[in-house]
């Protein structure tokens, strides 16, 4: 039975688009037939993140408006076979993502065989975020540690227990996951970011992991090649662990507390939490 | 100097002061408030049955709900404005327990 991945998070730039180019990756990795699909209408990056922006001919649009098919849309991974992306539309206007159009494509992409469909959500709560949301069964709640972010965050899940399908036809609600992004274990050591405890509390969701601030996040949207097909990083490692908590593995958190750091380094250098980027 | 940081006392952090405000936030406008999304129709209602008896302007009505522990209050707030009408409104007010947070011109009593 195919699932349906919504990423979101209310807030712009804390991290969805490289979480689902990562979440779709990391299923595809291990062999679920997947598909992201990028609800970003007129703003589409996923395609970049995910390093095929020269393979874009059409788009989601296209195939809502029937101006081309799944087969000629969905652009195949160059790394995993098993990897799909349909971009959002660059042009468009954001009003022909309509809800029927929207079940068309998923629809669509389920009897083609896909066992993950994973809808990268634009920032906001404006139409392009309720159709992203509005098919789901799983949402990943994309949140940093962070005032501004938790409190989208907190809207978006009021949203998704009331404006999806699910809610709406009253079936068993979309379950919901919390994702800490751009985290720095040793800024909630000195009391300078609320640690995942807090949001969990605050939030009061289910907690699948945090991803730790790294600038190996920023190089590899560089590079076009989600991080965590680099599995040397500690970014591709915790997101490794959340596709695995994902599947219903049990996977200790690694990535909660800093990093030991010698007598040296204490005294005489490096910076505490290295800038990394959101996607 | 960054080794003199070493022996300095950390200063306080404000993820505190975060968490503090959030929980506020959360605890107003969040998801577990879905049973007060009556609020906009009890306030016209009741709106709609003071105006029988009194001049009311529609911006001098709030009507709150307050989780205080495990008990939550409905909290009513009239202001009215011509300083007649508060003391006699006022004085049957004790006839009216619905009311509640006393404050200065305003009908209210627990």
């Amino acid at each position: 039975m195919a699932k349906v991945v919504v990423v979101t998070s209310g807030k712009g730039g804390v991290g969805k688009t490289t979480t689902s180019a990562n979440l779709a990756a990391g299923l595809a990795s291990m062999g679920y037939r997947t598909v992201a699909i990028d609800f970003d209408v007129g703003l589409r990056n996923l395609d970049l993140v995910m390093g095929c922006e020269r393979r874009v001919v059409y788009d989601l649009i296209n195939v809502i408006r029937g101006e081309a098919t799944l087969r000629q849309a969905a652009i195949k991974d160059k790394r995993l076979d098993n990897l799909y992306i349909l971009p959002a539309s660059q042009t468009r206007d954001k009003d022909a993502l309509s809800r029927v159009g929207v079940e068309g494509v998923i629809e669509g992409l389920k009897k083609a065989g896909f066992e993950y469909i994973i809808c990268d959500s634009p920032a906001g709560i404006e139409h392009g975020a309720c159709m992203a949301m509005y098919y789901a069964d799983h949402a990943f709640v994309v949140t940093n540690a962070e005032v501004s972010s938790v409190r989208d965050s907190d809207r978006i899940l009021g949203l998704l227990d009331a404006k999806t399908h699910r809610a709406e036809q009253g079936l068993d609600r979309v379950k919901t996951h919390l994702l800490l992004t751009r985290y720095a274990p040793s800024r909630v050591v000195k009391g300078e970011m609320l640690s995942h405890k807090d949001v969990i509390e605050l939030l009061g969701i289910d907690f699948i992991g945090a991803i730790p601030e790294s600038p190996a996040v920023l190089q590899s949207s560089n590079a076009g090649v989600p991080i965590i097909l680099d599995p040397t990083t500690d970014a591709a490692q915790a997101y490794m662990d959340v596709v695995h908590r994902f599947l219903g593995e049990d996977r200790p958190q690694r990535f909660l507390d800093p990093p030991k750091r010698g007598f040296f380094s204490r005294m005489f250098g490096g910076a505490d939490a290295p800038v990394a980027a959101a996607g | 100097m960054r080794w003199l940081d070493y022996f300095r006392r950390t200063s306080p952090g404000s993820a505190n002061v975060a968490k503090d405000r959030l929980a506020i936030i959360v605890a107003r406008e969040g998801r577990s408030n879905i049973k007060a999304t009556y609020l906009p129709q009890l306030r016209q209602d009741i709106l709609q049955v003071l105006a029988k008896y009194e001049k009311i302007d529609l911006d001098q009505v709030t009507v709150n709900v307050e989780s205080q522990g495990e008990y939550e209050v409905l909290e009513l707030n009239v202001v009215l404005n011509d300083p007649a009408n508060v003391r006699k409104l006022g004085s049957s007010s004790r006839h009216a327990p619905f009311f509640s947070d006393v404050k200065s011109n305003s009908l209210s009593a627990r």
